[in-house]
Formats: C-alpha cells, sequence, structure tokens
C-alpha cells in the first residue's frame, strides 16, 4: 500500500540566470514498510525533496500525499501536526539541543505532542533501550559519541510512532564504526516494519534498502530494487565489522 | 600608531555597518548621562531666582519677628523690635508689620493664609514686587505670586478672610519669606488653626489688618532688616538668637535661610533626579550589555577573521571596547548639553520667584563626573563580551558556532509539565541565564521607578482628598520631575525588552526551527519566544514593586508611607509581562515564521 506519494514536484530557487532548479519533476511512491535510499552528489537536490516530503519546506509546483493527505495543500497548523504525528526527522547535524539530557531530547517530539510527562518519559526509555542507550538516559549530548548522538537522533524520530522516518545524511558526519551503529538501528527500523525515506551519498548506507533511487540536477535519473537490502553482507565487504 | 590606526579604521567601518545599534547604544547612554547631569546641575541652583527676586524687591539680610507668648494674656511686644533699628551693621529698615494667621475663603478652597499690614506707601526695605495689579489699599489685598496661582485667584476677584470680603487688587512677589507653600519652612508665629494645611502670603493694609476681631491680640510683628555687610547675616541671625532665648526677644531669620528654605522644593527634585539617574544608568548598563552581547554573537565569524588574519586577541576586545567608550563620549556630551538646557525647565523656581534656576551651575568637575560615569557604563556593560569574545577560539570562531547553551535541570523538569508555549519559553529563558536577569533586573528598576510615582500620587491624592486643601506646587513639581524619569525609564526598559527580544530570537534560531520540525506549531513557537521574555518581566515587576515602596521611602526620608490601591499594584505586576508581551510579539511572530529547513541546514551540531 503507498503511504508517501510525490507527484511532478517542483522546487526552484533565485530567478533569471541565478535559477536552481532543486527538484524537478520529480515522482515517488513509497509503500508502507519500504525502505528507499536516495542517493546523489552534494547539491543534486536531495535533502531538499525529503524536507518536501516531510512538510519542512513547501513545492512550487505538484503534489505530495502521505497517508491520504494532500501534505501540500496543509496550512501552517497542519504541517506541524504533520510533523508532529506522521513524520520522524532524522539529520547530518544529529540536531539535539545540547542543553537537555539524552532522554529529555527523545522525550521532547512526545511533550511538543501534548503527551503526559509520565508517558513522554516512558516512552523514551522504552526507546533508548531499543536504540541500546539506556545507560546514556542522563548523559548530555556533549558526553555522547556520533554515533551515540545520531541513534539518539533516530529514537527521538520514533517517539511520537511516526509513519514514515525522513532521514537526511545520517551517516555523514560519524566514522566507520559509527556509521555501523546506525547501520544496524535502521535495519532494526526496516525488519520491525518502520517506513523509511534515507537520503543519502555513501553506497554502504543505500545498499540496505528496497530501493535505491539516483538523483542529479534535480531530477532522478536512475532507480534500483534491491530486493529487502544487502545490510550484511555489504557491511562485511564495506570493511564495516570488526 | 600602525596599531590604532587600525583600530580606529574597525570602529568607523563597524559603527557605519551597524548604524541603528549605535544609536540604540547612544540613545540609552545619553538618557543617563541626561537625568545625571539634570542631577548634578540642580546644586545650588536656587540661589540665583532668590537673589533676583531679592534685588527687585530691597529684599532684607534680617526678618525679625516677635510673637504672643505660650499663654493666652502674652501678647506680642513690637517695641522690643525698636532697637534692632539701631544696631550697628543695621543700614536700612522696615516696619514692624502685623502679622495674623487667618482662613482664607476663595474659588471653592478653605485654606489658611499668612495676612501681613503694610502701608499703601513703599518700604525702604521688602517691597514686594508687583507682577499683577495694583499694591493694597483700603479693602482690597495682595497675594504672594504662587498661592495666588494655586488658588487660582486673579486681580478683580473677591476672596472672603475671617467671614469679610476682599477685593484682590494686585499679585507680587517677595523675598523677606519663602513662597507659598513654604512660608513657613522658616517658622511661623502665628497659632496654626482650622483649616488645616499649608498657608500662603497675603498683603493687606495695616488698618484693615488691625480692625479684623482679635488682631491685635493675636498678631505677631515683623521687621525687616538691611545689612552694610549682607554675608554676615546668618553669623549676626544666629549670635542674637542664641543671646536672646525668651519668648518676648525678636527671632531672627537671615536671608541665607529664607533663600535655603525657597530651594527646598528643588533640593526633592534634585534627590528624585539623583536617584532616577542611577536607575536610568542601571538601566542603560543593562541595555549595553545585551547590545555588545548581542553584538559579539553576530560577530563571531568576523572575530574569527580578525584572529586568522593575525589580529591578537587582546586587539579583538580592543576594537569593542573603543567602539562603545566612543559612544559613551559622545553621548555623556549629549547628556551634557540636553541636561543643561532642561535644568531650567524642570527645575522652575515655581511663581514665587523671579527668572529661572541658572544654569551655570554645570561645574567643569560635574561635566567630568557626567563623562566618567558614561564611560562607566559602557565599559562595565562591554568588558565581559569583550574579553569573551577574544577568547573565543578561532577555528570555533569561522566556524561561526553558537555559545554553549546552560542546562538548568530544575526548569527543564518543571517545564515538561507546562503548556507547550511555556514548555518552550521556559527552556528558552533558561538556556542563556545571564541575559534572563539583564531582562528581570531591566523590569525591577523600571517597575520600582512606577511604584515610586504611584506613592507619591497616592499620599498626594490622599492629602488633597482628605484635607480638601490646596495642591502643593512643590508636591506637584516633584511628581512632575518623578514622571519624566520614569518616562525615560520605561523607554529605556522598552528599548532593552526589544534588544533582549532581537538577541534571543537570533540565539533561539536553530531550537525554534528544530522544535517545529519536532512538530511545535509556529504559533507555540512564537508565544514561546514570548514567553521567554513576559516570564522575566513577571519576576522583575514582582520584585519591584518592594523596591519601589523602600526607593519611596528612601526619597521621603522615613515620613509616613501612603501606598496606592492595592488594584493599582496588581494593574503594574500584571500589566508588565503584558505589555513586554506585546512589545516583543512582532520579533517572536517573525522569528517564528521563518522558514526551518535553511535554519536547520545551515546550524552545527
Amino acid at each position: 500500500m503507498t503511504l508517501l506519494s510525490a507527484r511532478a514536484l517542483h522546487k526552484n530557487y533565485g530567478r533569471g540566470e541565478a535559477l536552481v532548479r532543486a527538484v524537478d519533476e520529480v515522482d515517488l511512491e513509497v509503500e508502507t514498510g519500504e525502505t528507499v535510499a536516495i542517493m546523489g552528489p552534494s547539491g543534486c537536490g536531495k535533502s531538499t525533496l525529503l524536507h518536501l516530503l516531510g512538510g519542512l519546506d513547501r513545492p512550487d509546483s505538484g503534489t505530495i500525499s502521505l497517508a491520504g493527505k494532500h501534505v501540500d495543500k496543509l496550512g501552517e497548523r497542519g504541517l506541524a501536526r504533520l510533523r508532529r504525528e506522521a513524520v520522524g526527522f532524522v539529520f547530518q547535524s544529529f540536531h539535539l539541543m545540547d542543553e537537555l539530557t539524552t532522554v529529555e531530547n527523545v522525550e521532547l517530539p512526545a511533550l511538543l505532542a501534548g503527551r503526559s510527562p509520565r508517558a513522554a518519559r516512558r516512552r523514551a526509555l522504552e526507546l533508548l533501550s531499543r536504540t541500546g542507550l539506556s545507560d546514556r538516559a542522563k548523559f548530555l549530548p556533549s558526553a555522547l559519541s556520533g554515533g551515540q548522538r545520531q541513534r539518539v537522533a533516530v529514537a527521538r524520530a520514533l517517539a511520537n510512532d511516526p509513519l514514515v522516518v525522513l532521514a537526511d545524511e545520517p551517516t555523514g558526519n560519524l566514522d566507520s564504526s559509527a556509521t555501523l551503529e546506525v547501520l544496524r538501528l535502521f535495519d532494526d527500523l526496516h525488519e520491525a516494519g518502520q517506513t523509511l525515506v534515507i537520503v543519502t551519498h555513501d553506497s554502504r548506507i543505500a545498499a540496505t534498502a528496497d530501493r535505491m533511487i539516483t538523483m542529479r540536477d534535480g531530477s532522478f535519473v536512475d532507480e534500483t530494487w534491491l530486493s529487502g537490502g544487502t545490510m550484511g553482507s555489504l557491511s562485511k565487504l564495506a570493511g564495516l565489522e570488526g | 600608531m600602525g596599531r590604532l590606526a587600525l583600530v580606529a579604521r574597525l570602529v568607523a567601518r563597524d559603527l557605519r555597518n551597524r548604524p541603528a545599534e549605535a544609536v540604540l547604544l547612544l540613545l540609552a547612554i545619553t538618557a543617563a548621562a541626561t537625568s545625571l547631569t539634570l542631577g548634578l546641575v540642580l546644586h545650588g541652583v536656587t540661589s540665583g531666582p532668590y537673589q533676583r527676586t531679592s534685588a527687585a524687591t530691597a529684599g532684607p539680610d534680617i526678618v525679625a519677628d516677635v510673637g504672643p507668648g505660650p499663654n493666652p494674656n502674652q501678647h506680642a511686644v513690637p517695641a522690643n523690635l525698636t532697637p534692632l533699628t539701631k544696631t550697628p551693621g543695621v543700614t536700612a529698615s522696615s516696619g514692624p508689620f502685623p502679622v495674623l494667621g487667618l482662613t482664607l475663603h476663595a474659588n471653592g478652597y478653605t485654606v489658611p493664609a499668612m495676612a501681613e499690614g503694610r502701608d499703601p506707601a513703599p518700604s525702604a526695605v521688602d517691597r514686594p514686587l508687583l507682577t499683577a495689579g495694583s499694591w493694597v489699599k483700603p479693602g482690597s489685598v495682595v497675594l504672594e505670586r504662587s498661592f495666588a496661582s494655586a488658588l487660582g485667584v486673579r486681580p478683580g476677584q473677591t476672596i472672603t478672610l475671617n467671614g469679610r470680603g476682599y477685593l484682590v487688587s494686585g499679585i507680587a512677589v517677595s523675598a523677606a519669606l519663602p513662597p507659598y507653600p513654604l512660608v513657613c519652612a522658616v517658622g511661623c508665629d502665628f497659632v496654626a488653626s482650622e483649616p488645616p494645611g499649608q498657608p500662603g502670603l497675603i498683603w493687606m493694609t495695616r488698618t484693615d489688618l488691625l480692625a479684623l476681631p482679635g488682631a491685635r491680640a493675636d498678631a505677631s510683628w515683623y521687621l525687616n532688616l538691611r545689612l552694610s555687610d549682607p554675608a554676615s547675616a546668618g553669623a549676626y541671625a544666629n549670635a542674637y538668637d542664641s543671646t536672646h532665648p525668651n519668648w518676648s526677644a525678636p527671632s531672627l531669620t537671615s536671608w541665607q535661610y529664607i533663600a535655603s528654605a525657597a530651594g527646598r522644593g528643588v533640593s526633592t527634585e534634585q534627590e528624585v533626579l539623583l536617584i532616577g539617574s542611577s536607575l536610568l544608568g542601571l538601566l542603560a548598563i543593562a541595555s549595553v550589555a545585551v547590545l555588545a552581547g548581542g553584538r559579539m554573537a553576530g560577530q563571531v565569524r568576523r572575530v574569527g577573521l580578525l584572529k586568522a588574519a593575525g589580529a591578537t586577541p587582546g586587539l579583538v576586545a580592543l576594537v569593542l571596547l573603543a567602539e562603545h567608550l566612543l559612544v559613551a563620549v559622545v553621548a555623556a556630551g549629549l547628556g551634557l548639553v540636553f541636561g543643561w538646557l532642561a535644568a531650567p525647565l524642570l527645575a522652575s523656581p515655581g511663581a514665587g520667584l523671579l527668572g529661572s534656576a541658572d544654569p551655570a551651575s554645570l561645574t567643569l568637575q560635574n561635566a567630568g563626573l557626567v563623562v566618567v560615569v558614561a564611560l562607566a557604563v559602557a565599559l562595565l556593560a562591554t568588558v565581559v563580551p569583550a574579553i569573551r569574545g577574544a577568547r573565543t577560539s578561532t577555528v570555533s570562531a569561522l566556524d561561526n558556532a553558537a555559545r554553549a547553551p546552560k542546562r538548568r535541570a530544575l526548569v527543564t523538569k518543571l517545564s515538561r509539565r507546562m503548556p507547550v508555549s511555556l514548555l518552550l519559553g521556559m527552556r528558552i529563558a533558561a538556556r542563556r541565564p545571564r541575559r534572563t536577569v539583564l531582562g528581570l533586573a531591566s523590569v525591577t528598576v523600571t517597575v520600582a521607578g512606577v511604584v515610586t510615582v504611584l506613592m507619591a500620587h497616592a499620599r498626594f491624592d490622599t492629602r488633597a482628598a482628605s484635607s480638601g486643601t490646596l495642591p502643593n506646587p512643590v508636591n506637584n513639581d516633584v511628581i512632575q520631575v518623578t514622571t519624566v524619569i520614569t518616562i525615560a525609564l520605561i523607554v529605556l526598559a522598552a528599548v532593552n525588552a526589544l534588544l533582549l527580544t532581537y538577541a534571543t530570537v537570533l540565539d533561539a534560531r536553530r531550537p525554534s526551527a528544530l522544535s517545529r520540525a519536532l512538530g511545535a506549531t509556529a504559533g507555540q513557537v512564537s508565544a514561546g519566544l514570548a514567553a521567554a521574555q513576559m516570564l522575566p518581566a513577571l519576576a522583575g515587576a514582582i520584585i519591584g514593586t518592594p523596591l519601589g515602596f523602600l526607593l519611596y521611602a528612601s526619597i521621603k526620608h522615613g515620613s509616613t508611607m501612603t501606598y496606592p490601591p492595592v488594584w493599582w499594584l496588581a494593574c503594574v505586576v500584571l500589566g508588565t509581562p503584558l505589555v513586554v508581551g506585546a512589545l516583543t510579539v512582532i520579533p517572536s511572530r517573525v522569528a517564528s515564521r521563518a522558514e526551518i529547513a535553511p535554519v536547520l541546514q545551515s546550524g552545527a551540531a
């Protein structure tokens, strides 16, 4: 069943000679439980596309639908609700609140969604346990490694049980072993049936996906079905393990 | 020399590039410098108008009086005054004139009056100068100008004295007694009876006065003396009084004492201005600190570039300090000029004296003090951000990395139970405790000033309402000065609130964008940014209220405190955060509607 779809999506920046077609006539369909990796060189428009899909930015034209709702037609409040209830974001630079502990960062989306402090904390601890960070619950982000920070960011993205997790270069700031930590986490999510759209320029990440889309100059230029991902074998090939 | 030239060039360029910030800085320090100048200029300002009045009215150097004794049958003996006219050093005299306490009724007011019986012909000493109408004749009276002004009485009008009607023939000024309401500041011999309040001076013919029932028994007698050496009048009066202690002997008052009493109203204004300038100075420090902090935060990358190009941390600090000190010197100059020009307006001697406050009392010493205070304000507020900026590592400065926010575990814990807007507001406020404290201090100082004005109003309103007496011009002047200071405080506090919001909005760009990415609405973020200003404003209003009581008590030197109605104070305490919220709503709304993606893409981890 199609969970997320985009039709004839356009997003331009600048005018005249300085016009940049960041997203140019993109069509995309993501099934429930599917992991889609979008690859391409820097500046090809993949992050912009992710922002459009998650309601962080608005398209110039085209339609986006998530679980039957037209994202492109939503007002500011509607978009906030979408981001709160249906979408979880993971950013390249983690974007954790520096002054909040790990568990406080993870529970934040639930508090913003109006859940009780107790329920939000319970859910956060559960997610930290799931991401192997229970013993780091009271640590500040500055006391965590890069991989741990990104795992916290993933846990935070899952706080409100989103329909889809959108990850923007989730391993872009990580070394090999930290990349492996995050890869494993995404693999677990995939196994659990979580829908994932991952923007990356790292082929090792892309290889974990069900489908890999290559983007260039704002358009999709290639699409490869990977039949369930190749996480195990690729991580060995890429030398990510031990 | 090359280093100085470089600093000068960087300072000039920075001021040119950020004119709005430079103007705000200039405004903040100028307000404090102007108020301080006013306070200092008013020192000794009162002698000028008194001396002008004395010269114009042939004012006495000594006023001698005899009054009735403590027992009903002990009448004043005017003959006891006569020997004084033959004392060595006395060159001229007038009197003795009878003086009587009366009840005056005019324009709906019933007030005490001090009537002096004079001759229709001009006297050698103390010739009240008519500013309207004509001098006394049988059946008519002349009113001292500030008394007439308070009563709203004009020549041609009829007033009642002890139930008898008299025509007001003129209005005059004199230097023989301080003007209304300070007539009795030098001591009144007549028996103060009903109605309550301070008496004003009126002149009538000696015959008319002595014809009033009981006048011969109750009258005091005043003799005006001119000395060959007016400067010795104080010593002369003191020496005489100390050797003639009994009630029937004359009591002598020197012109210096009268001049000092006449200036008492202005001295209260001066005290208010000095306290006000201290409060404005504190607000100016807060303004400059916020501006300096905000500028350093906005110039992190510039500092990195300067350092990368070989500038030492000292040079970086020096540029910011030099810039603010330069603005402070200009502000001090403007403050001196504004204060000097405004002094005569604020410290008007009132209707009872001639001329205006003397601007020449601005000495070089006072000017130096104003400049030093302005420089100290700029230095105090700039030194911490300047050193912090200078110490920033070159690499992180080039990365434009934001300063790490502070963690306040208790605030974070408490905020979890709050609605989303308050949760965001509390956490934003807690991220930068120093800025939050500055906002709180700014509101505290302002509310203390506002409460002081309310206290003054409540006191004078209560007095007027309870006694039905005349409005006191001195009190009105004090309220006027306090109100002007408070308006200046409110304006500076509003500027501070805007500066703090601006700094907060800039600093909270990433957490605001992130909160929206995680599901907060723009409205919730906007309300959160406003709440981050309103929460310290509420705390400041609560702290500032009792501070205002203390401030008022310090001005009134422990005299009875009259508190304003509770609802006035409740309006101040609850209204302050609302006003701050209204001031911050536009910048907060604009900031909360900024695009999320660019902020998150540009922000470092």
